[in-house]
């Protein structure tokens, strides 16, 4: 029988087309939605009284089309990359790590502390790397009490993860207003770091290589997430973490373990943003990448490569969307009810395949 | 530093508590119905800012609170309808929906602002008070606690009735077994997705009175961003709260005191980046956590949709 449809199966190859068309019907997944949302909010400017076609076109060149755009897009993917990158090993493991702001701001400001004192002394490089490391035992230290209180009491992280989240942002603009200000600047900020001392450009373009780094990490992390003992244990954990325990794994660690590398990988994404892009953090300097990334690591459902992809879409979105909303005259902000229809269609769209796919089996 | 112990400053103090600690104490008994009925609804943050762009919009052009917080109250339910529909009918996940409400409706109040109003910035006039007769003469408490907006007495009379509501009517039943098991609620012959859509929207409806109130009570103007994370702190209070109406508003309590004590400080010549006052109720409740460290109570079946004969 196997020799049958081994035969079978040769001159068609029923498995490329197969493969063919779940690679098809992804990307459909994927462009439907985000054609969905163009179109609702094409028909909130023209509400607005704006024209939708120019507010894209611009989206389109700004963000992608021309080489300046293209390479602030590519910078902007990288501490999105790398926070998507933390919250992949989280939210696979189960646990809801909800205080990326927090462990992003705080490690940012310790490396544009730790950095213009480090570089008077040392070479470039190990300032750089220096900068990163602390950055990241910071971020993955303060994601320490969520982790315990989790592990020992079993106290829910969403909440704790996301007070300390609260508190990190207070604290990072604390040490930036008190302790690590320079004093040469009227506005708190921290000292900066000369551009000739950040993160080497590649090549001749304005994207540095913290792109690199990122982009190896979600790889990388993928592959540990699906491919190695690691992370199938941690995949255990969360999957059922009372058959975890049965199996013998120790949850209480690694769900310490997990915290501190989804933590510190968040981290690595805020020091290479200011080593890289900033080269200081001035007060009250948010970005607030968490609640963009969040629902955006959900709908690339934990997989690394479409994060990249993700990432890519709506890097472009946001840096393409600041330019064309200021040409076009309407506030900056338009591009958040943007990403909010791209999610809320790409949820939708999932639920109607999920439909379908279940109408089929049944 | 000997300015503060006044009776001005004390007073301003417990005033400026109660306003901050009103928003945040409706959005957390908001929450706190979404949580019991097992709806983890992380888009409170965007139902708060529409409440309170609609809320303002409507005291602007009517010159009345109570239409405000009305319109506040609808304004936040349109946005938990769409919670109600994504997530309790479509059973689609409510963390990417309830993010999503919440920047969509940061930006959609932006533009709504910008298109109305340009770049200015209209003030209402100072919120109508409405002082307890006998109670508002004592010294420094009366001007600070009892002559407040009539809303204020109605949020804390809320709580006493949430209260009632959760321990002794077939409600609050409901809304428990939908939290904690859905299925025993549906074999009783309730609607488990009626029960949640309720608990939904009148958690919208209370995340809207809360940010009306920030606007026009608080702040007297509407500002984008303004409710800046007060819906998460929202959230805090409900699961710090675990079901228990009157925790929420000793958390609110504590923030608002709080939130307040960074503008008190400031007027009092006391030199300390607000942050460090911003802190402190995080720092507290993270302490109190990890000293009385206690297992969490949460409905099992929060933020799972309901599928009937799903397992």
């Amino acid at each position: 029988m196997s020799i049958e449809t081994k035969v079978d199966s040769l001159p068609g190859d029923p498995f490329r087309g197969e493969r063919a068309r779940e690679i098809q019907a992804a990307i459909l997944r994927v462009l439907i939605p985000i054609l969905a949302a163009l179109v609702i909010g094409g028909l909130i400017l023209l509400i607005l009284g704006k024209n939708p076609l120019e507010y894209y076109g611009y989206v389109l060149r700004r963000g992608l089309l021309t080489w300046g755009g293209l390479q602030e897009t590519f910078t902007r993917m990288a501490p999105l990359l790398l926070i998507s990158a933390g919250l992949i090993v989280a939210f696979r493991a189960g646990i809801w790590n909800l205080g990326c702001d927090g462990q992003f701001l705080l490690a940012a400001v310790i490396s544009a502390a730790v950095g213009p004192a480090l570089i008077d002394v040392l070479p470039r490089g190990i300032t750089l790397v220096a900068c990163m490391v602390v950055s990241v035992l910071v971020a993955a230290l303060w994601s320490l009490i969520p982790a315990i209180l989790k592990s020992r009491y079993g106290i829910n992280e969403i909440i704790t993860s996301l007070m300390m989240s609260f508190l990190g942002i207070s604290f990072a603009n604390v040490l930036v207003k008190l302790f690590f200000a320079d004093p040469g600047t009227t506005v708190p900020q921290t000292r900066d770091l000369a551009v000739v001392d950040r993160l080497p450009r590649l090549f001749d373009t304005t994207i540095h290589a913290g792109l690199l780094i990122a982009l190896a990490v979600v790889i990388l992390v993928h592959l540990m997430m699906t491919r190695t003992a690691f992370g199938l244990k941690l995949q255990v954990v969360g999957a059922n973490p009372a058959a975890a325990i049965h199996a013998g794994l120790n949850v209480g660690w690694l769900t310490i373990l997990t915290f501190a590398i989804s933590a510190g990988l968040i981290g690595l994404g805020g020091s290479i943003e200011i080593l890289g892009v900033w080269g200081n953090v001035r007060a009250d300097w948010n970005p607030a990448f968490g609640l963009l990334v969040v629902p955006l690591v959900f709908l690339a459902r934990f997989n690394g490569y479409a994060v990249i992809g993700f990432t890519l879409f709506f890097s472009a979105l946001m840096i393409g969307g600041d330019s064309a909303a200021r040409r076009v005259g309407v506030p900056s902000d338009f591009v958040l009810v943007l990403v909010a229809l791209v999610l809320i269609f790409l949820a939708v769209v999932e639920y109607l395949d999920h439909l379908r796919r279940k109408r089929t089996t049944a | 530093m000997e300015g503060l112990l006044t009776q001005p400053f004390l007073t301003a103090l417990l005033f400026g508590a109660v306003t901050a600690g009103i928003p945040l104490l409706l959005a957390g008994l908001g929450e706190q119905i979404s949580e019991k009925a097992g709806v983890l609804n992380i888009g409170i943050e965007g139902m708060m800012l529409f409440g309170a762009y609609t809320g303002f919009v409507a005291a602007y052009y009517s010159g009345s609170f109570g239409l405000g917080f009305l319109a506040g109250g609808l304004g936040g339910m349109l946005v938990a309808s769409l919670v109600m529909l994504f997530c309790i009918r479509f059973g689609l996940n409510q963390i990417v929906i309830g993010i999503a409400v919440t920047l969509g409706f940061e930006g959609l109040t932006s533009l709504l602002h910008h298109f109305q109003f340009s770049r200015t910035y209209p003030r209402l006039s100072a919120a109508p008070t409405l002082a307890i007769p006998g109670l508002s003469e004592i010294p420094v408490l009366g001007p600070g606690l009892f002559q407040q907006n009539a809303m204020v007495y109605l949020a804390v009379a809320l709580v006493v009735f949430m209260a009632w509501l959760f321990r002794n009517t077939y409600v609050g039943l409901n809304l428990e077994a939908a939290g904690s098991k859905p299925a025993a609620l549906d074999a009783a012959g309730v609607d488990v997705l009626r029960t949640r859509a309720c608990a939904v929207l009148s958690t919208g409806f209370l995340a809207g009175v809360g940010g009306a109130f920030m606007a026009n009570v608080g702040a007297g103007i509407f500002v984008p961003f303004m409710t800046g994370g007060a819906g998460f702190i929202g959230i805090v209070l409900a699961m710090l709260a675990r079901g228990r109406p009157i925790w929420v508003l000793l958390g609110a309590i504590l923030f608002g005191v709080s939130l307040a004590m960074t503008t008190a400080l400031q007027v009092a010549g006391v030199n300390i980046p607000t942050d460090v006052v911003q802190m402190l109720p995080f720092a507290m409740v993270m302490l109190v956590l990890v000293i009385f460290a206690r297992h969490s109570v949460l409905p099992p079946a929060l933020g799972l949709p309901y599928v009937r004969g799903d397992r």
